[in-house]
Formats: C-alpha cells, sequence, structure tokens
C-alpha cells in the first residue's frame, strides 16, 4: 500500500455531533439529538440537521463525523431512488436500510476506512417498530430504546427505568427531554438547540428545533472543582 | 428443415419483422416436457413430467430451489435451465446479504428477463433455449411468472409449457377461476390433473413426475416421491384415468387431452367455470 493510500483515510474525525436518543413509543419511533457541530473541541456550527427520514419507512439519526453522516446520506438517497424505480410496491422497510448500513459500515472498517459514525436506525413498517443501531466499526443490534456517544452512559440508564412499551407520544417526548437535559448538563459538546422527530405507520416527521428550560443554580455547577480532590 | 437467408444471425430483423433466431428459441421450449404452474393467493405450485432420455438412464432435474421463497420449473434446455437457476439463487443470496429479506420475486424475474434480453442482442450470443415457470411469494402475495427466450415475461394465474402443454392449458383455461381460492391440496390436485393431461393416455404415476410447493408458512420444497404418489392414488386419479383411456382416442392432435370426456365428479364444477369464465380476463393479476 502507498503512502498516497494512507492519506485518503479517515484517522480521526473533524467535525463531530453528539449524542443520539431513540426510543419506541406506542405509535412507533421517537428521536432526538441536538444540532451542534464540533470542531474538535469547539462548538463550531449550530445547526446541523441529524435526524434525516428514509425512503417511506425509515428515520435515520447520526452522531459523528458529519461529513461522512451526508455521504452515508448520499448513498441511502441512491439505494431509495433506485428502489422506487422499480415501482412494484415493494419497498426497503427500516430493518433492510439497517442492514444495508450494516454492511456498508463493517465493509469500511473492514479497508480501515471507517466511515465515522454511530447510526440508530428507527422504522415502522407493516404495523412493524423497529429500532438498531450500527457504529462505525459494524457493531449492530436492536434494542427497545438505543442511545449513542454519551448518551449510551447518561441516557440509557434514564430509559432503563423510565422506558415502558405504551408510552403516549407526550410521555416519549418528556422522556427524550429528560435525556437531553442531562446530556445537555453533562455533556461538553451538547448544544441547547434540539430536534426531535417522529416516525408511524404515517409517515415520518421531524420536528423544528427547539430549546429546553436550564436551570444553573444548582450548587454543583457553581465551583466544580469544589469537589474534585486533586494532587496540586 | 427450414431455411432462409435470415435466420443464421440472432441479431438480423427479417424483413417481416421477425427474429428467427430467437423463434427457434421459443420452439426449443415447445421441445421439451412439460412444466405446469398455477397459484392461489397463498401458494403457488409447480409441477413436471420427467422424460428420461433413454431406458437405461434417469431423468433430468426440472424443477429447482431457487431460495426459499423462489423455485422453477423448466422446460426445454435443461443445461441452460441450470445456469439460469444458478444466476437467480446467487442473485437471491445476494440480495438476501446486503438487506437480509427476501428479494422480491418481480425484480428477480425482470432481472432474469434483461439477462435473456442481451442474448437476442448480441451477435456472438444465442439465445437461452429454455422456458422458466418462477413460483414465488414475497410482501405482495403469491406469485407465478413465465420467463420466455425472448426475453419477455409474463405474469399468470395458472400455465403451461414444454411439449403438450396445450392439453394442460385447456384444462387450467376450463378452471383457473377458482384457484385464488384454492386450498394447497385442491392446487396439487389440479396440477396433477394437468400434467396428465400432457401424458397422451400414459399411466400418471409418481415416477415420471415432479411437484413442488411454495406458500405462506412453506417454504419452497419438492415433494418426494412417494407423498406424490400418495396425493394421485388419494385423488383416484388413476382409477379415473381408466374410464375416458378405455376409449382408445387417437393421441394425435397436441390437445388430445382437452377433447377428452371431463373426470365425471369434475364434470359439473369444470362446465359451469367454462360458463363463468366467457369473457373474463385471460389472467386475473
Amino acid at each position: 500500500m502507498g503512502s498516497g493510500a494512507d492519506s485518503e483515510r479517515t484517522l480521526y474525525p473533524y467535525v463531530t455531533g453528539s449524542s443520539v436518543v431513540a426510543i419506541k413509543y406506542k405509535d412507533g419511533i421517537l428521536m432526538a439529538a441536538d444540532m451542534g457541530g464540533s470542531y474538535g473541541s469547539t462548538l463550531r456550527y449550530k445547526s446541523i440537521e441529524r435526524l434525516k427520514p428514509i425512503g417511506k419507512h425509515t428515520l435515520l439519526g447520526a452522531s459523528g463525523e458529519i461529513s461522512d453522516f451526508q455521504e452515508i446520506l448520499r448513498f441511502l438517497d441512491e439505494l431509495i431512488l433506485n428502489d422506487n424505480m422499480w415501482d412494484d410496491g415493494n419497498s426497503l422497510g427500516p430493518k433492510e436500510v439497517h442492514n444495508y448500513l450494516t454492511r456498508v459500515m463493517y465493509n469500511r472498517r473492514n479497508k480501515f476506512n471507517p466511515l465515522w459514525n454511530s447510526l440508530v436506525i428507527g422504522g415502522v413498517k407493516n404495523g412493524q417498530k423497529y429500532l438498531g443501531m450500527v457504529n462505525m466499526i459494524g457493531i449492530n443490534f436492536n434494542d427497545n430504546h438505543v442511545a449513542t456517544g454519551l448518551g449510551n452512559h447518561l441516557a440509557r440508564p434514564i430509559l432503563r427505568d423510565e422506558w415502558n412499551e405504551n408510552l403516549t407520544f407526550e410521555e416519549g417526548v418528556k422522556l427524550l427531554e429528560k435525556c437531553m437535559r442531562v446530556l445537555l448538563y453533562r455533556d461538553r459538546s451538547a448544544v441547547n438547540k434540539i430536534q426531535i422527530a417522529k416516525i408511524t405507520e404515517e409517515g415520518t416527521t421531524v420536528f423544528p428545533p427547539f430549546s429546553l428550560k436550564t436551570y444553573w443554580e444548582f450548587s454543583a455547577f457553581k465551583n466544580p472543582a469544589a469537589s474534585a480532590v486533586g494532587s496540586w | 428443415m427450414f431455411r432462409n437467408q435470415y435466420d443464421t444471425d440472432v441479431t438480423t430483423w427479417s424483413p417481416a419483422g421477425r427474429l428467427f433466431q430467437v423463434e427457434y428459441a421459443m420452439e426449443a421450449v415447445k421441445q421439451g416436457s412439460a412444466a405446469i404452474g398455477l397459484r392461489s393467493k397463498t401458494h403457488v405450485v409447480l409441477a413436471c413430467v420427467n422424460k428420461a432420455n433413454s431406458e437405461l438412464s434417469s431423468h433430468q432435474k426440472k424443477i429447482f430451489k431457487v431460495d426459499d421463497h423462489i423455485g422453477v420449473a423448466i422446460a426445454g434446455l435443461t443445461a441452460d435451465g441450470r445456469v439460469l437457476s444458478r444466476f437467480m439463487r446467487s442473485e437471491c443470496i445476494n440480495y438476501n446479504y446486503t438487506f437480509e429479506s427476501p428479494l422480491p420475486v418481480g425484480r428477480l424475474v425482470v432481472q432474469l428477463a434483461d439477462k435473456a434480453q442481451v442474448c437476442t442482442q448480441r451477435s456472438w450470443k444465442r439465445p437461452y433455449g429454455v422456458g422458466l415457470l418462477v413460483a414465488g411469494l414475497d410482501e405482495s402475495g403469491a406469485h407465478l411468472y413465465y420467463n420466455c427466450p425472448s426475453g419477455n415475461y409474463f405474469e399468470y394465474q395458472a400455465f403451461a409449457i414444454g411439449s403438450r402443454s396445450q392439453a394442460a392449458k385447456t384444462y387450467l383455461e376450463r378452471r383457473f377461476g377458482n384457484f385464488n381460492g384454492s386450498s394447497r391440496e385442491d392446487l396439487i390436485k389440479d396440477a396433477l390433473i394437468a400434467t396428465r393431461e400432457t401424458l397422451q393416455g400414459e399411466k400418471l404415476k409418481s415416477s415420471i413426475c415432479t411437484v413442488a410447493v411454495v406458500g405462506v408458512g412453506e417454504p419452497f420444497h419438492i415433494l418426494d416421491q412417494d407423498t406424490v404418489q400418495q396425493l394421485i392414488d388419494a385423488f383416484e386419479i388413476v382409477s379415473e384415468e381408466e374410464v375416458p383411456s378405455a376409449e382408445s382416442q387417437p393421441p394425435s392432435e397436441e390437445d388430445a387431452g382437452a377433447g377428452q370426456a371431463p373426470p365425471a365428479d369434475q364434470g359439473a364444477g369444470a362446465d359451469q367455470g367454462a360458463v363463468a369464465d366467457q369473457g373474463a380476463a385471460p389472467m386475473d393479476i
């Protein structure tokens, strides 16, 4: 392998998005992500959409390298276009899209040129709810609730306690807001401009961005180093 | 032999707008032993007649499983049929690898037809000499397609190809109106009777036919010989056979079977079917 090929690989991400949190609820899937884009640890961009509808039955959320996500969206555009061109009544569902993305991610990792993302795939087809994840090295699974990045540590414990299958839309949004608020407080790369999207049998809706109410007067926030005993 | 100046090259038109080589390929389908397919809302049944090349040899396989949800029956050049079914298997397995879901039948059929079409437009190729009945199940239900060497494909409720298939088609045309609501067992029965129609009075035995089924909750599989024999016995096809064959009708025409009196217990139903079918579309898709 020439040195030219080495420099064409993604060795580390440049502009990244933070956590995506998604849950199943009564009628389908709810997903939440903020709109920040970090250039290293600089909060460089403020309105990057990371929740995108894919075809009729699928919703995709991404964290990680934004440009790789845009490339993935191009792959999926082509995939869905070709699927529609058959015009035969068959269409790719969330399961198919998830499996396709798993193949793409794992294939790229095997070329030592990964797409630097964690992807959340949600959808509803034929009354079946579907929620899954795949990451940059091709690990993939399904669950009733998923979260990428720091959300996996901060949001999922909350979801494990409070999630149930029959959440209404309002309850689901409330639960996601709770997760996003914790992330906003504790994830330095989270920003307070959040999008929520839902997908049901009727279709996909990405709601306009909003901000969470925050309260920064907790004493623990005032002097964060107070309880951190160091040697210097 | 028929010969004219336009029949040596696949890609050369005759002044009448025909491609003789393609038509000859379609003729090869008619030479092969018969294959039959019919479908209901939930099931598709394929059946074929097995002809051994000589007393000393066994017969060639004419029904192939492509995937759990798709199978084919072929008539014509068996070797070409094997190549095409290998292609179909490969397409199915690749789709399944990428999407972890079964390839829609209609899409496989189009890919197959496109492959056949290429051979009608390349001077260094020859058309495939095989017709395929493709049976499959997908999201949109059960399907039966016929793929032709010309690159054309058609969807059917019921169809027959191969030698003396006209007799089977005549039988199927009388009865297809009810197929959509048929049970699996009734489809197999009709498949066996249609198969018998192509036999020219020869006795229907499990040793000279193959039957395969695909349907809801039932992956494509070829029924084993004992099962087929039991079905033939159960339907009393053999005993009914004795009566009309005793009249010793000369089986000279292709559609000799159609001319025969229908078996007693089906006479009424078949007649009604024939009346009801008048004016109906040739296929209900």
